[in-house]
């Protein structure tokens, strides 16, 4: 056996030969008993020595010690904190402007309901509340021909409480549009009636039935019409009224 | 175990060290022969490795990386310059000799003396212990032994096998009851 050769097998079984040198090497093992031997000694000292190596084993206490000691820990970092900072402020902005606009839409909508109101007492006030006097709504629903850019169907009443006083043009906000004065137990309810669009959006909102400085009122769009009921009547009546118009306008 | 993340940070050191951590206990033990020693030597480890991440490169090889803080270190400590004082390094080689079918070695591992194989590794010259370790037990290669201890493979190499021929001859005299 050549001492070059013998040399090599330590390489040869690290596995760090080349594949050229890797075959020399076994094909001279298989054809040599004395280096078989050789090679299946240095084999069983290698398994021997990694398994005797591994020896030692860190205690839990130190491995729980130096655990501590490396684990990440939040430090302080300028830009984390003017990302903290900056994240802050604009949610402060946002909530801000949020509650800004939230209050800005509720004072337009308390506004817009005032509006509404409005005309419905200045109805009242007036000495005539109405243009056409009529308990029939065949004659009051013509009347309004050419003089309010659309048109609209009303309710059959004769089952029902309410009885129609007649109707009028009012304006809001230069937008004409339809009144209807509705009776019920001698409560006087107005039914306004705009094209959705023509109106300010603070009166596009819809609702159910509100109180507000006693009045009770509702308000909904259908066929791109917009509907305020309002009255001194009870919730529920304006409710009814409501619903009969819905009826109708779906007819 | 390369890293090619670019953004290194104490939770990649984190996941990368850790694993290792009883690998380098071991190894550390090997050195100091001192539990308490070995102790220090890993927890100083982790120290300066973590404080020096950042000079680690991204795409080498970290374990061969932290190996070397650990060699290092240890070769700075009281112990370790006792270890490294007496030991002639990198001399010619005498020529390699067959180990034979029925070698001391092969006799001690076929009758289990664990603990005499583990004296005999213990007793080695440092510089003798260390690569055969980092070849045996860690099973690195050649490239990544010469990156730990800061070597060139021809060295790795002839250490290896000397380290081996040493062994082998500790055997022989703990076999005859020298």
């Amino acid at each position: 056996m050549a001492d070059d050769f013998t040399a090599k097998l330590d390489n040869y079984l690290d596995g760090e030969l080349c594949t050229v040198e890797t075959k020399s090497v076994e094909l001279h093992v298989r054809n040599c008993p004395a280096c078989a031997a050789d090679v299946l000694s240095r084999v069983h000292l290698r398994r021997a020595v990694q398994i005797a190596g591994r020896r030692y084993q860190p205690s839990a206490e130190f491995r729980a010690r130096l655990q501590r000691q490396v684990a990440v820990r939040p430090g302080f970092s300028p830009a984390r904190a003017w990302l903290t900072a900056a994240s802050v402020i604009a949610v402060l902005l946002f909530a801000g402007m949020l509650a800004n606009y939230i209050g800005h839409q509720r004072l337009e909508r308390q506004h817009a309901f005032s509006e509404i109101a409005d005309l419905h007492v200045s109805t009242l006030a007036s000495t005539n509340p109405v243009d056409v006097v009529s308990t029939d709504r065949h004659t009051v629903k013509p009347w309004f021909q050419g003089k309010i850019p659309f048109t609209f169907n009303l309710p059959e009443l004769s089952k029902s409480e309410f009885t129609l006083l007649g109707g009028r043009v009012v304006y809001l906000e230069q937008a004409p549009g339809a009144e209807l004065i509705y009776q019920v137990r001698k409560h006087n309810i107005s039914a306004f009636i705009f094209q959705d669009g023509a109106v300010n959006p603070a009166f596009r909102a819809d609702s159910g039935p509100r109180r507000r400085l006693s009045f009770n009122a509702q308000s909904w769009s259908a066929n791109g019409l917009r509907y305020f009921v309002i009255g001194d009547a009870s919730a529920e009546d304006i409710q009814k009224l409501a619903d009969l118009l819905k009826d109708a306008a779906r007819s | 175990m390369e890293v090619a993340d670019e953004r290194l940070n104490a939770s990649t050191f984190e996941e990368l060290a850790m694993p290792l951590f009883d690998q380098l206990f071991n190894f550390a033990h090997w050195l100091t022969q001192n539990r308490s020693e070995a102790e220090d030597l890993v927890q100083e480890t982790y120290v300066k490795a973590l404080k020096g991440f950042s000079s680690f490169q991204p795409g080498t090889n970290f374990r061969a990386w932290i190996y070397r803080i650990l060699r290092n270190t240890f070769l700075t400590s009281r112990t370790g310059l006792k270890a490294t004082a007496t030991v002639p390094l990198d001399t010619e080689d005498a020529p390699e000799l067959p180990a034979g079918p029925d070698t001391p070695e092969t006799i001690f591992i076929e009758r289990s003396q664990q603990q005499l194989l583990q004296s005999a590794i213990g007793t080695l010259p440092l510089y003798f212990r260390e690569v055969l370790l980092l070849c045996e037990v860690e099973e690195m290669s050649y490239q990544e032994i010469g990156e730990a201890l800061t070597i060139p493979i021809g060295t790795v190499m002839s250490r290896l096998s000397r380290a081996r021929k040493a062994l082998r001859e500790k055997l022989r005299q703990k076999l005859q009851g020298g």
